[in-house]
Order: structure tokens, then sequence, then C-alpha cells
């Protein structure tokens, strides 16, 4: 089991034409994801690694009868993108582009609070259900099927975890990336909620880093409502104030958003924080043992 | 990017909002020619620098005579303002702004930026300013007042009349403040700002409201719909290596320590800071070399990284999602072979193509530490540093 994605998700790639878009596109098929459209404006008709190339989002849902689209569509084009798809009535999409304006993104979050449809992401790796559908950018080899739901703000730094885990055996129900950026479509709190609610997942890695307040919100939610074990790691104890540290959302603005506030939040409300970036594996066997 | 007050006051100016008269100058010759056009005896000399906390720092100066004006801005020009935001070494102060010196009858604060938690743009007011907000807001949070704008319907008539009474504006100063809050966030977002922040927003004895000071900051992610906008950042701004490396497509911050890193992602680049103090080193930059770097970026990223005289060692920490370790191998290589590195360098690879890789690198017979985790790579290269003094 897992959550938003498995072995049937029908997946719809935006921007498959672009060369970031084709090469996820063949690593996402090489694991198995079923992705069955791609959609460039001016290559309808066109194939992509055989997959069928539409003008539009909503001819190839019409076709494919896909419900989830990843994006890779560049930043001055992304917002609309994300639209287009939830105007097609796509219930799941995963945004990969970098770079969006957060004016934009405000309407587009406004705009998505009024319709069914989940945005993950943007500025995210993605999200994986190992060993059945990958929709992202992550490299497959290094997740395992198993207990653990992971959730980052981060990219690179998920993988780090997730190898710890896999690594040691243990494996991962669904991993995702919710994105650095100020203005994202998924929280950390809603998938909390999703891992709470799965009954495949015992345990929970929340990967958070500096900047907002993402992480105390999500302190709050997990003393309320989840009951497994959370255990987490914020990035950029050493990162200096008022600097943004690569992601837009990373930065310590007026004293706030600093991790010995998260930490002590997490802590707070009984949840592992490992120091290390990597003792994250170690203390999640731990607890699972 | 943060813009200088000079050209948010420009930029406030376009829109017909009231800033005091005055001009940006490099020297005391245009000081002295600014503080004649202006006319006034009572001026003000501001530092231009991107940090708060000018006034206590000594980088703000109210003059009556263009004596002073020549003492002040050939001691100020070209020297080294600190401030409580600036770091002990403080910034380089290049221009000073000479402007008319305003009267006040009071000062508010008011200040545009985006609230994350509620994913909407939010106006902060308050009748407290002049005072740093912060400390307002920890000592007296009932008079800071926050208004949230629906980013689909935009700011509506009856918001800014609330600010506006919030303020205790009343009467014709109702209408006039409505007005200006209404122009503010219209600037807000055509400019795409992360912040636009006017303390004080001062009000005079005939009942005219200035911007008398301005923070204003762009969203860098929308640089690339304004033009203008980029044309005026100013590269001297961060030190120029932190320039060099944006232009690259390198996100770099140099630090105090000794030990260079050069790593794929923001989170996991600063994991590896954090790694590396933790086992008793000392980080001397962030660096995240992006994803899907081309391998000139990552020989770029290493002659960044030996900018710093500091650094005794490097850590390479890369997880390949888009980026492929077969490229940052090649790039290390083209590296060694350009920069001649002479300290320490420690490898960690995982991910997309990490095989390639490391073969690559094996076969290229460099003096290399390869590292198989993180922990690995911190304890080696502290190691390697610290054998190496």
């Amino acid at each position: 089991m897992s959550i938003l994605i498995n072995k049937d998700t029908k997946v719809i790639c935006q921007g498959i034409t672009g060369s970031s878009g084709r090469f996820h596109t063949e690593h996402m098929l090489e694991y198995g994801t079923k992705v069955l459209a791609g959609v460039t404006p001016g290559k309808g008709g066109t194939r992509v690694l055989d997959v069928p190339v539409f003008d539009s989002m909503k001819e190839a849902i019409k076709e494919t009868e896909c419900d989830t689209s990843i994006i890779y569509v560049p930043a001055p084009f992304a917002a609309d993108a994300i639209i287009e798809g939830a105007e097609a009535g796509i219930k799941l999409i995963i945004c990969i582009t970098e770079g969006i304006p957060t004016i934009d993104m405000l309407k587009v979050k406004a705009y998505l609070n009024t319709q069914t449809t989940r945005l993950i992401g943007p500025n995210c790796p993605g999200i994986i259900t190992p060993g059945e559908s990958k929709i992202g950018i992550m490299p497959g080899y290094i997740h395992t099927p198993g207990p653990v739901g992971v959730v980052s703000r981060s990219g690179t730094l998920t993988y780090e975890a997730v190898w710890q885990l896999t690594q040691r055996n243990v494996g991962q129900s669904t991993c995702i990336g919710i994105g650095g950026d100020p203005v994202i479509g998924t929280t950390f709190i809603d998938t909390l909620k999703l891992f709470q609610e799965d009954s495949n997942t015992e345990a929970i890695v929340m990967i958070g880093e500096i900047g907002g307040s993402a992480e105390e919100e999500a302190a709050e939610f997990i003393k309320q409502g989840v009951t497994k074990p959370v255990i987490s790691f914020i990035a950029g104890v050493t990162a200096p104030k008022g600097r943004r540290m690569g992601h837009a959302g990373a930065i310590i603005a007026g004293g706030k958003g600093t991790v010995a506030e998260k930490v002590s939040c997490l802590r707070g409300v009984g949840v592992t924080v490992v120091d290390s970036p990597a003792d994250i594996g170690e203390a999640v066997q731990k607890i699972l043992s | 990017m943060k813009l200088y007050e000079y050209q948010a006051k420009e930029i406030l100016h376009k829109y017909n909002i009231n800033v005091p008269k005055g001009e940006a100058v490099t020297d005391v010759e245009g000081a002295t020619k600014i503080y004649n056009q202006l006319g006034t005896e009572r001026c003000v000399i501001k530092s231009q620098v991107l940090a708060g906390g000018r006034g206590k720092g000594g980088g703000v100066r109210i003059v009556n005579t263009l004596e002073e004006v020549k003492d002040y801005t050939s001691k100020i020009i070209g020297s080294h303002l600190i401030t409580s935001q600036t770091g002990e070494k403080g910034v380089l102060v290049n221009k000073v702004l000479v402007a008319e010196a305003i009267d006040i009858k009071k000062e508010l604060y008011l200040a545009i930026s985006i609230d994350r938690s509620a994913s909407k743009i939010t106006i902060i007011s308050s009748t407290e300013g002049g005072t740093e907000i912060e400390e307002v807001s920890s000592k007296t949070p009932h008079k800071i007042f926050k208004e949230q704008i629906n980013p689909l319907l935009g700011i509506r008539n009856f918001q800014v009349r609330q600010i506006a009474i919030n303020l205790g504006l009343t009467g014709p100063l109702l209408t006039k403040a409505s007005s200006l809050l209404k122009t503010l966030f219209k600037i807000f977002v055509e400019n795409d700002c992360s912040l636009l922040e006017i303390n004080p927003l001062v009000l005079t004895p005939d009942d005219e409201i200035v911007a008398l000071d301005i923070k204003m900051e762009i969203d860098d992610n929308a640089l690339f719909r304004h033009k203008d906008l980029l044309e005026m950042k100013d590269i001297s701004d961060t030190g120029n290596v932190e320039n060099v490396a944006t232009e690259a497509g390198l996100s770099y911050i140099g630090l105090d320590g000794n030990i260079g890193c050069l790593v794929n992602g923001a989170g996991l680049a600063m994991a590896t800071m954090d790694i590396i103090k933790l086992y008793g080193g000392e980080p001397a930059n962030f660096l995240d070399v992006g994803g899907d770097a081309p391998v000139e970026r990552i020989t770029t990223a290493f002659e960044i990284i030996f900018t710093d005289p500091h650094v005794a060692g490097v850590l390479v920490n890369i997880f390949g999602g888009i980026m492929k370790c077969d490229i940052v191998a090649e790039g290390i290589i083209h590296a060694i072979e350009k920069v001649d590195i002479k300290v320490p360098l420690v490898v960690r690879l995982e991910g997309t193509n990490v095989e390639i890789a490391r073969k690559m690198l094996n076969d290229s017979k460099l003096n290399i530490i390869f590292a198989d985790s993180m922990k690995d790579a911190s304890e080696k290269i502290i190691k390697a540093v610290n054998e190496n003094k």
C-alpha cells in the first residue's frame, strides 16, 4: 500500500519534448511507471519514446484517461500548465519546475483551493511508491518497498535519507518531496495526514529546513493527529541569517525560521529529531525494531 | 534581489508616491552639488547599503551646513559600515543619498510581504513607525495589524480603508492613505516584490504622507520578466565571488571556515555544512551546483571555492537525481587539470550514473580520497585537513 500513487497510476508528462522531460520520462518508463501521454503545444501527433504527444491536456486526458500529470514546463509557463491540468480534470499534478515566480504561485494556490486537484511542488523531486510507480526525478534504485513514509522540502537530501533506509533494509511506503518554495501545493500537514491514514505506513520521516514555519505547523498537527512515530532532521543549523540558501524558501528572516526553533517545537510533541543528517536511517531502524 | 533605498525611492516616485527630494552620489563633489540644488539648509545623508540598522550604526546623518556635508560624506564614502545586521566586517559604502529633511508629525509603519503559511500577500501596519518592527511585535503585539489579500480578488477598497483606520487616519487623510495603499499594492505586484517595507511612513505637519525609508526586495524567480530591475543590480552588493557564482548558475555563500563544500541541492548542501560542523570542522561555504549542471559549471564551482584563501580541503557531496554523477566526475577531472588543487579532496558520489563516475575517477589516477557516505566523507575531510596543517 501507499499514498497518492501506485502501480496503476496513469501519467501524462507536460513538457515531454524538452530535454529533462524526455530524460526523466525514459527513467520513469524504465521504472515501470505508466506514462501514457505527453503534452507539448505544437508537437501534437508526434511520439517521444513511443509515448503519444498531444497539443493540450484536455485532448491527452480524453484519449488516455490519465488522472495524474508531471510538469517539466519552463518556469515562465509552468503556472499556466498547472491550471491547464486542473481545468482538464486531472486529480494529481506533480510540478518539478524550479523558479516559478511566487506571485504566480499565489494565484495558482488560491485557484486550486476551489478545485479538487492536488498539487505536489513546485520545485520538488516528485513522488515515488517503491516497486510500483515513480513520478519524478529521483534515482529509482535507491528505493525499496517497505513501511516508512518519507516527506521532505528538499530533493537530494531526501535521496540521502532514503538511501540510508534502503542500506539498512528498511523500505519505504511512499516518498514525497513537497518542494522548497515559499508557496507550495501539498504541505507537510497534508502528507502527514495521508501517512497516518495509510495502513502500510508504520513510521514517518520528515525532513525540513530553515525558513518559514512549515515545521512548526507540522508539529502542532502531529500533536493532535499523528500517532505513528515521526523521525526528523532539519537542515541549516550553520546557515547565516538573512541569506537565501539556494531554495527560495530557505532563509532565516527577522530571527524567525531557525533550526533551534523548529527542533524544539518538534521535540516538544515527541518527534525524534536527529542532529546529524547521517543518523536518519539508524534512528528509524531503532524505532521500528 | 534587494534594492538600495535610493532605487526603491525612484520606483515609488514613478508611481507618484511622495518621497523626499534627493539623489544618490558617489563622492563629495556629487554630494555638494545635490546639497546646493536642494537649497534647504537642513538635509539628511544616508549610506546606501543593503542592510538595516544604518541609523544606529552611524550611517545616517542630519546636516545643516555645506561643511558638514563635505565632512561627513568624505568620511563615510569608502568606509565599512557596521550595523546590527552586517556582521563584524561591515559593508562597504559606495554611495550616499543626499535628501531633503522632512518635518515629522507622526511616524507610521507599513509593509507588504508574502505570508507563506496563508499563501497570501499580507499588508502589515502599525502606528509605531520609526522603530524596529520586531521590537513592536514582541512588546506591543496589539499595535500591529495584518490584512491578507485574496490573490484572486486583489486588494479591495474596504481593506485599504480598514488599514487607514487602524493607522488612526481619518477625514481627508483616510482617502489619501487609501489611495496610497492601493498604489503600493500595485507596485508590489507589478514589480514581483517579495518585500516592500516603508518605515517610517511619515505624516508631515501639513498632512502630506511621505515614504521616508524604503526596503524593497524582488523575487529572484521573477527577474526574467523585469529586465529594468535586473539592470539595477549592483555587482558590488554581496562581494564579487557570489555574483560570479550567480552568473554561472551556482548558488554560493562564503562562510568563515576552511572546508570548501561542493554539493547538489540546497537541502543537502546545508546538511553537508551542518555535518562538517557537527564533527568538529568549519564549512568555508554553501555551494549548490543546482540540478543538471554542465561540466563547465562544476569546474567553475571549484574555481569559486578556491577564491577563498582559507580553504584547506574540499568535500564534494553529490547525490545525483537530475544531476548525473559522471558529469560531476568529468568536472572534477577538468577542475584538477585547470585549478591545480593542492589541498585534500574528498569525494562522495551516489545516484544517477554513479558507477560510470566512480570508474572515471578511479581511472584518472588523481589524488582523490573516496568516501561512501556523508558521515564517512565528513570524517575523512576533517581528518585530512587536520593532518595537512
